[in-house]
Formats: structure tokens, sequence, C-alpha cells
């Protein structure tokens, strides 16, 4: 199908703590802790749009695979977040990477983003050459929109993660795809413009908890695969507790997902590509281990992407 | 309500709380239920009543007091 060979991410410097957070809406530090497993976050500055941050999470993984961008045949952007309702910061990325021309397209979906865009870059990559699959999210600008909501202010964090997918070769074979979406749910997580976020928590994890544990097995079941033979789960990095609890749906040790939400929050769109630069940089899968992408966002969108190390 | 003391067991089961709310309490509300306990109880009731609760029927709201549970288990059963 394609191959990943490397990834990328970018954090801004500024740590947000529960205490800073968790006072907006009179939360506690422990219990921001309990509810989300979220410990800190990052917050960007006003100057880092979504582009500036996409960008550089793209330079990362560019220079880490001795890739030039000029190379690229196409960009995608993942993004619940961008300045405008349109153009999204593709484009701008693209110009910011140096490499106006290029053809840079927008996946406006908050927090499966990134999935969807490296699911279809997995299939377009034969026929484009090497994408650049970035999703950069500044959730600061929206978590903290009034009036906040206790459920919704400490969970969010700001950063984009990339990754370079190319038709070739690299350290992951892309081996199958299983994405899925379904619009009965649109209203249960969206953002209205101008608005707060609205979420319906209960909604969101009852669907998660099922869709993607279904949509993990599905993509495996093709390929003979039980889930405790799968070395890594790279997964959006919404809830802990979530994670916690589609391992168990699983039937694998928690410590098999892959987890960062602890220092980032919840990232969105940029979460999962984050999750897996620091995790190839961390624990390098073994050969012909299988590794699954997966993910679940408003829409609701969920899925999931099995991959394995060369 | 026939299912109550089941129900009940369940409930208990899943929240790890010695709990005994009425019919028609909320089960949010009261704090019985968290959103991470939902998806247990839902498993639950499908393993104790053999039936498979499809996404579609996933509205928390089916699930917020006994009386709505034993409502839909009605209708499933």
């Amino acid at each position: 199908m394609a191959f990943i060979s490397e990834f990328g991410c970018w954090l801004p410097t500024r740590v947000v703590t529960n205490e800073e957070a968790g006072a907006w809406v009179g939360a506690d530090a422990e219990w921001v802790r309990g509810v989300s497993g979220i410990e800190e976050r990052r917050f960007a500055r006003v100057e880092d749009t979504v582009a500036a941050m996409a960008s550089q999470a793209g330079l990362d993984c560019l220079r880490r695979a001795g890739v030039e961008a000029r190379s690229l045949g196409l960009v995608m952007v993942a993004s619940g977040s961008g300045e405008r309702s349109f153009p999204g910061p593709a484009a701008e990325t693209a110009l910011l990477l140096g490499i106006p021309g290029t053809p840079a397209l927008d996946v406006p979906m908050a927090s499966a983003g990134s999935l969807f865009a490296l699911g279809l870059a997995a299939r377009l990559a034969a026929s484009v050459g090497p994408i650049l699959v970035i999703g950069a999210e500044k959730m600061s600008s929206i978590a903290l929109r009034e009036p906040m909501e206790r459920g919704v202010a400490v969970l969010f964090g700001d950063g984009a993660g990339a990754a370079l997918v190319t038709p070739d070769h690299g350290s992951l074979e892309l081996i199958d795809v299983e994405l899925a979406s379904d619009g009965a749910y649109a209203a249960d997580l969206c953002l209205e413009p101008g608005q707060p976020l609205t979420m319906n928590g209960r909604s969101v994890i009852l669907q998660a908890a099922r869709k993607v544990p279904a949509a993990i097995r599905a993509v495996l079941e093709r390929h003979a695969i039980a889930p405790p033979d799968v070395a890594a789960f790279l997964m959006h990095q919404a809830n802990q507790n979530l994670i916690v609890k589609i391992a168990a749906a699983l039937g694998v040790p928690a410590a098999r997902f892959y987890s960062n939400i602890r220092r980032y929050g919840n990232t969105s769109s940029a979460s999962m590509l984050i999750a897996a630069a620091e995790w190839l940089r961390e624990s390098p899968p073994a050969p012909g281990a299988p590794v699954v992408f997966a993910a679940f966002g408003a829409g609701f969108h969920w899925g999931a992407v099995l991959a394995r190390a060369r | 309500m026939d299912r109550r003391p089941k129900l009940i067991e369940i409930l208990r089961q899943v929240t790890q709380k010695d709990v005994n709310p009425a019919d028609d309490e909320s089960l949010f509300e009261s704090g019985t239920l968290d959103s991470f306990a939902l998806p247990d109880l839902v498993s639950a009731l499908e393993q104790e009543y053999g039936i498979s609760i499809p996404d579609s029927d996933m509205n928390p709201r089916k699930f917020e007091t006994l009386a709505r549970m034993n409502g839909y288990l009605d209708s499933r059963l």
C-alpha cells in the first residue's frame, strides 16, 4: 500500500499546569487528573497559527527523514481549529514549508483528522508520490471560549504532529485501513462559529468505547492478527480513562497503548502523530511487529490503520 | 419492576458502589454512573439478558434511570 518513513512533531513551550487550568473553572488539579489522566498541557502563543505549528512539525519530520520539501507530491493538514472557515491551513503550511505550488489538502476534522489523512495518504502515495501528513491544532483558542465549562476547558492543549508517507520505503509499512463515519451524532461533539465547544461526554465515551475496539478488531481480523500480538497502539490521546477502557475491551495491557496525554492533554487531530513521533524515538518496534493507529472524533468519525514494522 | 433487583445488582457491580436508586432517579445527576462506567453497564446488560445492543441504541438517556433501562429491555426482550 505505502510506507511511513518518519514522524515529526512540534509543541509550544508554555506549560499550563492542572492548578492553573483548574482555577479557570473552579476544579482542583487532582480532579482534572482523575477524570482525564492529564497533568499539564501546552498552550501556543498568539503568533503561533495552526499553519505555523503545522509547518514546524512538518519540517521536523522532513529533517528526520532527510527529505527535501520540494520532493513532496502532496501536503495534507488535518485540523479542527483553523483560524478561518476557509481557506484552511494547508496551503499556508505548504508556503511556510517553502513549496508554494505543491498541492495542499485540508482535512477539516477534529480528533480523527490525522487518522483519516493517514488512511487517504496510504492509498494516494502510489500515484502522487511522498505525502506529508500533518495534524495541527490550537485547541486553546476553543477551550477558553466563554462560558468555560469544567468538563471542556481543562482537557485540551496545542501542538502538531506529522508523518511522511512514501510509496516505496519506510520504517512502517501501511497494510490496511478501516475508516467509518456516522453523522447521526454530529450534535454530540461540535463547534459552531464563535461559540464554545459543545460536547455530550457520555455519548462520546459510550460510542468511542464500542466503535474504536470494533474498528481495530476489524482491521486486525482481516490479517489474522490477535490484539495481544500488536506491538503498539498509537491512538488519539483523548482521555487516559478511555484509552484504558479500549485496551481492556481488546484484552491487551493498557501499557501497550502509547500515552503522552499526561504531558500534553488532548491535542485533537495532532495527538496521534505527536504520540507516534515520541513512541518511535522511545521504543522502535522489532521488524515485523504489527502497529495500530486509531482515533475517534467529532462527526462521529473513527477508524484504525494497521502497519507493520520493517 | 421485576428486573429491579437484577438491575441494582448489575449497577452495584459496575460502579462498585452500594447504591439503591429510585426507579426514576437520574444515575448521572446523582453521580452513581459516570461516563466511563456507562459502557460497562451496557456491556453488563447485554451479557445478563443475552442481547446485542446496536450502536444506534447507544443513547445515554436510555440508561439514565432504572425505569428507562427496564423500558429499553422490555422493547428488546
